[in-house]
């Protein structure tokens, strides 16, 4: 049997595969968009510097995965190593799969930067975070640079109850760096029967302390900024402008209102939800792209005591689980900028039919807060509004529905 | 008969049923035959002018009314009606 050695193999290499230097690679990636620069090397030598710009494809998964990111059989491709032989044997693979324009940078990532040309250290996983989020990872939509993303967010939480909890849970689980929740309320027995992240042990605690044991229970990435306090007119602003994206699991009208005209504001994107017996509702508002508001969709509140509450209505156990995980979702959509959120779609769930239907949701020209001639241009006074008598606070409380906070 | 989605806090008024059917060429006629069929739904619905009151929406379709006539917008059997009212519960 015939064969050669790997000195050999890479002679022959190099006269059957373009070889660029870096000069030329440096001219090509000033000038051509389309050129896609793939980095072969392993996991330890990529965190050590590269190429502004690159794909980093070890050696061994690249035949595997090259796919999801480059389709295009003819898009221009360039291989880099840390010498430049790798990166001949990976461009040869690539050209048997069919990729026609593909060139192996001679002097790889070694010789780029002793010529001088500018490199970074990429910001990576560590390596119980790379097993931890391995899942998402290996998705291109999300990969590792996804991953960091989900770690830079924030997300605020109005409210750790039924859409709170699970929302609280799997945006922990995901890794999303920062959960502020807003709740002023503590656990009570009768919490239990939906609002998983609290405990039998937790009973009397204050929720924002239950729910922040949990998730570092769950995992200690995550900081959690606990706010346990009313949200206000006075504080909304404050509160809401350290966070990102607002998801919404308030128990009542004045509080919808207040997150609706603050997060319309502030321009940040707010995450619905409402749950009522068996029948959910979610969607996203997001006026600062163009789509319609909470506002838009119900202009005035009800009069108090016309919608039944959670508390005088029920709400069945899991149904929160299935509304607040959808927001949940819809938020690390948005955080990783990918797919299309609930934005101008009202996603409607029946628990009792097995049912989710969408509908349209359009934006009100005359909408008073995010309209073209908007009236609310302030927070105002939202029990007002909503037809809430200050002197009956504390009655209203006690029937559920008209809290002012949660 | 055309088929109207009833939410959660109106079901008292068609015995627990989640879709009914009823007639009308416009929404006005059907949220008056469906009075007529279940009485009390049409004050939860309209104000005292008979319109549609502002924490209620009507969808034909997936297509909500202010955007399309209003309480005069033509409906037909093949069309799907559905209330949705604003719930504010969430804990």
């Amino acid at each position: 049997m015939s064969f050669i050695t790997g000195d050999q193999l890479v002679a022959k290499l190099r006269k059957e595969i373009k070889e660029i230097d870096v000069h030329q690679l440096a001219e090509e990636l000033k000038h051509n968009k389309d050129l896609v620069l793939i980095d072969v090397r392993e996991h330890d030598e990529w965190t050590q510097g590269r190429i502004e710009g690159s794909l980093h494809l070890s050696r061994g998964f690249l035949e595997l995965q090259v796919e999801n990111f480059v389709a295009d059989r003819a898009c221009p491709i360039a291989v880099t190593c840390a010498g430049g032989v790798r990166s001949l044997m990976a461009a040869r693979s690539l050209e048997e799969m069919g990729y026609t324009n593909v060139a192996s940078v001679a002097g790889g990532f070694n010789g780029w930067k002793n010529a001088g040309y500018a490199f970074s250290r990429p910001r990576t996983l560590t390596d119980d975070q790379r097993e931890r989020y391995s899942r998402h990872t290996i998705m291109p939509e999300v990969g590792e640079e996804g991953q960091l993303k989900l770690l830079d967010g924030k997300v605020l939480l109005i409210g750790a109850g039924g859409l709170g909890s699970p929302a609280a849970i799997y945006l922990a689980a995901a890794g999303v760096g920062t959960i502020g929740i807003v709740d002023f309320d503590v656990v009570d027995t009768s919490n239990l029967q939906r609002q998983i992240i609290h405990r039998l042990e937790d009973v009397d605690l204050p929720k924002v302390e239950s729910a922040s044991r949990a998730i570092a229970q769950l995992n200690p990435d995550v900081k959690v900024i606990g706010h346990r306090t009313q949200i206000t007119s006075e504080n909304a602003f404050d509160i809401i402008s350290q966070y990102d994206i607002v998801i919404n699991g308030s128990d009542n009208f004045p509080t919808r209102y207040l997150v609706n005209d603050a997060c319309v504001l502030l321009g940040k994107p707010l995450v619905d939800g409402s749950i009522f017996r068996f029948e959910g509702q979610v969607t996203v508002y997001d006026t600062a792209n163009g789509s319609p508001c909470y506002r838009c969709l119900y202009p005035d509140p009800p009069p108090p005591g016309e919608v039944p509450s959670c508390a005088e209505g029920g709400v069945l156990g899991v149904l929160p689980g299935i509304i607040g995980s959808q927001q949940a979702l819809e938020a690390i959509k948005l955080l990783l900028g990918v797919g299309d959120s609930l934005a101008g779609r009202l996603l409607l769930f029946d628990a009792l039919d097995g049912e989710f239907r969408q509908l349209k949701i359009k934006k009100n020209t005359e909408c008073p807060v995010c309209g073209e001639h908007p009236t609310v241009t302030e927070l105002i006074d939202y029990e007002m509004f909503c037809g809430i008598p200050h002197a009956t606070t504390v009655a209203a409380n006690g029937a559920g529905e008209a809290v002012l906070a949660h | 008969m055309t088929q109207v989605r009833i939410p959660s806090p109106l079901r008292r008024y068609t015995d627990g049923q989640s879709k009914v059917e009823t007639n009308g060429a416009t929404i006005q006629e059907l949220i008056d035959n469906l009075e007529a069929q279940h009485p009390g739904v049409k004050s939860r619905l309209c104000d005292e002018n008979g319109q549609i009151k502002r924490y209620v929406n009507v969808f034909v379709n997936d297509e909500e009314i202010r955007t399309l006539q209003g309480v005069e917008t033509p409906i037909t059997e093949k069309d799907e009606v559905s209330i949705i009212p604003a719930m504010a519960g969430g804990k």
